[in-house]
């Protein structure tokens, strides 16, 4: 009997063997349909593709030597970057953390809270911190203000998802044993759910810092402040040593932003 | 601060204070201070222009007044910066994904000699370094605007992404296969094709489904700066204060991402 | 004293899990509960405080209805009554300390429980506890770095520094050694006649049961079948409780004057 039924499922796999492969390529071509598709209709002169490598190699010789002049004022803007990666990814923490616990199955006090938990996760997430300044740059004006807006307006989303996910994986039972003392729901919170997502809690937060010194160094081009306004100026102008030496920076920028959340993740978790 | 004598031999009332999270008093004070003083600085130096700011209410009412409803007649416009978007995803995907093989390779500590890994991981760490929007501006001084610098710069961006995974994932691969390809004489390439590659297989299509997504996303973005697509389209709506267009705009792409990120997940629930 | 009458508990719809339950415990006996699983033993219990909604039925501690409770009434009432788990429901990351003060939460405001500014009495009571069962030493380790028999310690003293008017185990060794299980059932009966106070144990153990405990009450398919005391508890209260559905070796093989059954040890472990 157990032969039997051991040679049916034998059967039954080599069958869907066959249908896998036949998905398979059924995904093939359409995916190579799509690729045609996209060559032919996309709206490029194809002759500039030919003639790409050139330009971008000529652009790169124009840069070539980067032109240490006003390195400090890219030191200036570059630190006004992480001022605002940094005061952002701080503020987004006490509007994060509400959305969080509002957006968790288990903690959330109502549907209707949950849904609106969720929306606000999404309608973050969704948006991109270029689109979020845009939008802040043309209600405050040009300025960090705006940039610091719209690096919030994205975090909160990345850090309330995730923080909303280390809620709903906590140990149930030291709620439950919490409940049991009598203990009304915020101490429940401080003493069951806190403790068990602080680890989470600090590698997110670092996460997202590291992810917004990156982010901030964009917000410039649409005016929002930072090193993005410098090398949008030295673009405009065509100083492209400048722009070389300011790329550089930026790169430093990142590895140290790098080197320094692997520093505090060692540390702190 | 903290008991630590015996039971029973103890008198009079004990105490108990929760031990400090950093035990050295100096240690804690001190980085409370420097958070203060760092709070302190960043907003003493940071360039606010409260006057503009103040401006911000009416200007929100104005715009968001402007707004709604979002308006959709220009739908032909819509349609034709969506299609873009697509296809500089699409393409760009392929490519970098094709190209993110080599640079893989080259940036796997096991399997290239010293000299091409360094090479390998500096490529994947400048375009790892960029924000996409940055390279988009620089291919669209090189090449000018247009779709092709998106296709250029996001290229670029999933060398970084899909680069840097596979290669930590070819350094964790299961150097058996490798030696038995050895020992049956196979030459470098052979041992690459045969041996590493079928290991990494499942997780490129997985990363590049991912990359696919993150890709959509992305190419809304570039268009911002001159790189074709969506973007692009929402630039100008927001330039010539079109902002029911722009909603509009803003409303498809958030819809257009959420759908892709559950066609991504799916697909990649589907692989794996 | 704790009067049960007519508890009701169904999930859902369901066949009920307990069915018009009649309980009273007078004094301060210790009463031990045993059942197969699925017999309703931690759902009575979590009924008793209200970790579970009872269907129907009353409950009364000392002459106050407690299933009618909402609240803070409710969260009055629960801190009456102390809990251990099965479990030991610890929080991991926090101290000893910590946790044996958690049992004051139904007390203290806000600001004290998260400042961990307890009252000298508190901490007093707690290090006085603590000593009691032998674990004031770790007044500053972690929960997670005890061993099983101290963590159920920890969640004793926790229980009793509610200052409780009963006290309620939910299989308080069945995640411990049959040696450290011995520990903390001697400890809990020692504990309930030096503090005067009723202790209401599920327990699959039954020899211990009939070791330390001065009543047992068995239920099978949330009725009580046996009522009595633990000399009266013979093989055929035993088999009408686990009907041969379920007991476990040892517990057959303590079982004075009645011969352990030879052909139950296929089909002993087949839980319902």
């Amino acid at each position: 009997m157990v032969d039997q039924a051991s040679a049916l499922a034998d059967r039954v796999w080599q069958r869907y063997e066959r249908k896998e492969r036949l998905i398979r390529y059924a995904v093939l071509l359409v995916t190579m349909m799509v690729v045609y598709w996209a060559v032919r209709d996309i709206d490029i002169f194809w002759p500039w593709v030919w003639d790409a490598p050139n330009q971008i190699s000529s652009l790169g010789a124009r840069m070539w030597p980067p032109d240490p002049r006003g390195l400090g004022s890219i030191v200036n803007a570059l630190i006004e970057t992480v001022h605002i990666a940094t005061l952002a990814t701080m503020l987004t923490i006490f509007i994060a953390l509400p959305v969080s616990y509002i957006a968790a199955q288990n903690t959330t006090p109502n549907r209707a809270c949950l849904w609106l938990g969720r929306f606000i996760l999404v309608s973050s997430r969704s948006v991109n911190t270029i689109i979020w300044a845009l939008l802040f740059v043309a209600i405050f004006g040009p300025g960090v203000l705006a940039g610091i807006l719209a690096i919030m307006f994205r975090s909160i989303g990345f850090i309330g998802k995730l923080m909303g996910e280390a809620i709903e994986e906590i140990d149930r039972r030291p709620v439950e044993a919490m409940e049991a003392t009598g203990a009304s729901k915020l101490k429940v919170i401080a003493y069951a759910v806190v403790p068990q997502v602080m680890p989470a809690f600090f590698a997110i937060v670092i996460l997202r810092w590291d992810i917004n010194i990156r982010e901030s160094t964009v917000l410039g081009l649409v005016g929002a402040g930072g090193i993005g306004v410098i090398l949008q100026g030295a673009i405009d102008t065509f100083a492209w040593p400048t722009v070389a030496t300011i790329l550089i920076a930026i790169i430093v920028l990142v590895l140290i932003g790098e080197a320094i959340t692997s520093v505090l993740r060692r540390k702190v978790i | 601060m903290t008991r630590s004598d015996i039971p029973g031999t103890h008198p009079g009332p004990r105490t108990w204070r929760k031990p400090p999270f950093i035990a050295s008093p100096l240690l804690r004070y001190g980085l409370w201070l420097m958070v203060v003083i760092y709070l302190i600085w960043a907003f003493a130096t940071l360039p606010f222009n409260w006057d503009r700011i103040a401006d911000g209410l009416p200007r929100a009412a104005r715009i968001f007044g402007g707004g709604f409803p979002p308006s959709f007649e220009r739908g032909g416009l819509l349609l034709t910066g969506f299609k873009e978007s697509f296809q500089i995803a699409i393409l760009a995907t392929l490519l970098g994904v094709m190209l993110s093989i080599p640079f893989a390779v080259m940036a796997a500590k096991n399997v290239v000699p010293k000299p091409i890994y360094y090479f390998g991981r500096s490529v994947i760490i400048v375009s790892r370094s960029f924000h996409p929007v940055i390279v988009a501006i620089l291919f669209v001084a090189a090449v000018g605007f247009g779709p092709l610098a998106g296709i250029l710069t996001l290229t670029v961006y999933s060398i970084g992404f899909v680069g840097k995974l596979l290669a930590e994932e070819i350094e964790e691969i299961d150097w058996g296969q490798v030696e038995a390809m050895k020992a049956t004489g196979a030459g470098y390439f052979s041992i690459l094709v045969y041996a590493v590659f079928p290991q990494i297989l499942p997780r490129q299509v997985g990363l590049s489904m991912y990359q696919l997504d993150s890709n959509l996303r992305a190419s809304a973005v570039v268009g911002i700066v001159g790189a074709g697509g969506i973007g692009g389209t929402l630039m100008n709506a927001f330039g010539r204060y079109d902002y029911d267009f722009a909603f509009a705009i803003l409303l498809i792409i958030i819809a257009v991402i959420l759908v892709s990120e559950g066609i991504s997940g799916w697909v990649r629930k589907k692989i794996w | 004293m704790l009067e049960i009458s007519k508890l009701v508990k169904r999930y859902g719809n369901d066949e009920p899990v307990l069915q018009e339950l009649d309980l009273v415990v007078k004094g301060s006996s210790v009463v031990s509960i045993v059942g197969a699983s699925g017999a309703g033993k931690s759902t009575m219990l979590r009924c008793i405080n209200r970790l579970v909604e009872p269907t129907s039925g009353s409950i009364r501690l000392n002459g106050n209805e407690l299933v009618k409770l909402r609240g803070a009434a409710l969260r009055r009432a629960r801190r009456k009554i102390g809990m251990v788990f099965q479990g030991f429901n610890l929080i991991d990351r926090l101290t000893v300390m910590e946790n044996v003060l958690a049992g004051r939460l139904g007390y203290v405001s806000l600001y004290q429980a998260i400042s961990r500014r307890y009252p000298r009495e508190d901490i007093e009571r707690a290090f006085t506890l603590m000593e009691r069962v032998g674990i004031a030493h770790y007044a500053n380790k972690r929960a997670d770095e005890l061993s099983g028999g101290e963590r159920q310690r920890v969640g004793v003293v926790r229980a009793l520094m509610q200052e409780p008017e009963i006290l309620l185990a939910d299989e308080p060794t069945a995640s411990l050694d049959p040696r450290t299980s011995e520990q903390i059932m001697k400890l809990l009966q020692s504990l309930a006649s030096e503090l005067s106070l009723p202790v209401l144990i599920n327990i699959h153990n039954v020899a211990q049961a009939k070791t330390y405990t001065e009543r047992i009450v068995g239920l099978r398919h949330g009725k009580m079948i046996f009522d009595g005391a633990p000399s009266d508890f013979n093989k055929d209260a035993l088999d009408a409780i686990y009907g041969g559905i379920e007991a476990h070796d040892e517990e057959i093989t303590e079982q004075p004057g009645a011969s352990p059954k030879q052909g139950e040890k296929g089909v002993s472990n087949d839980q319902i």
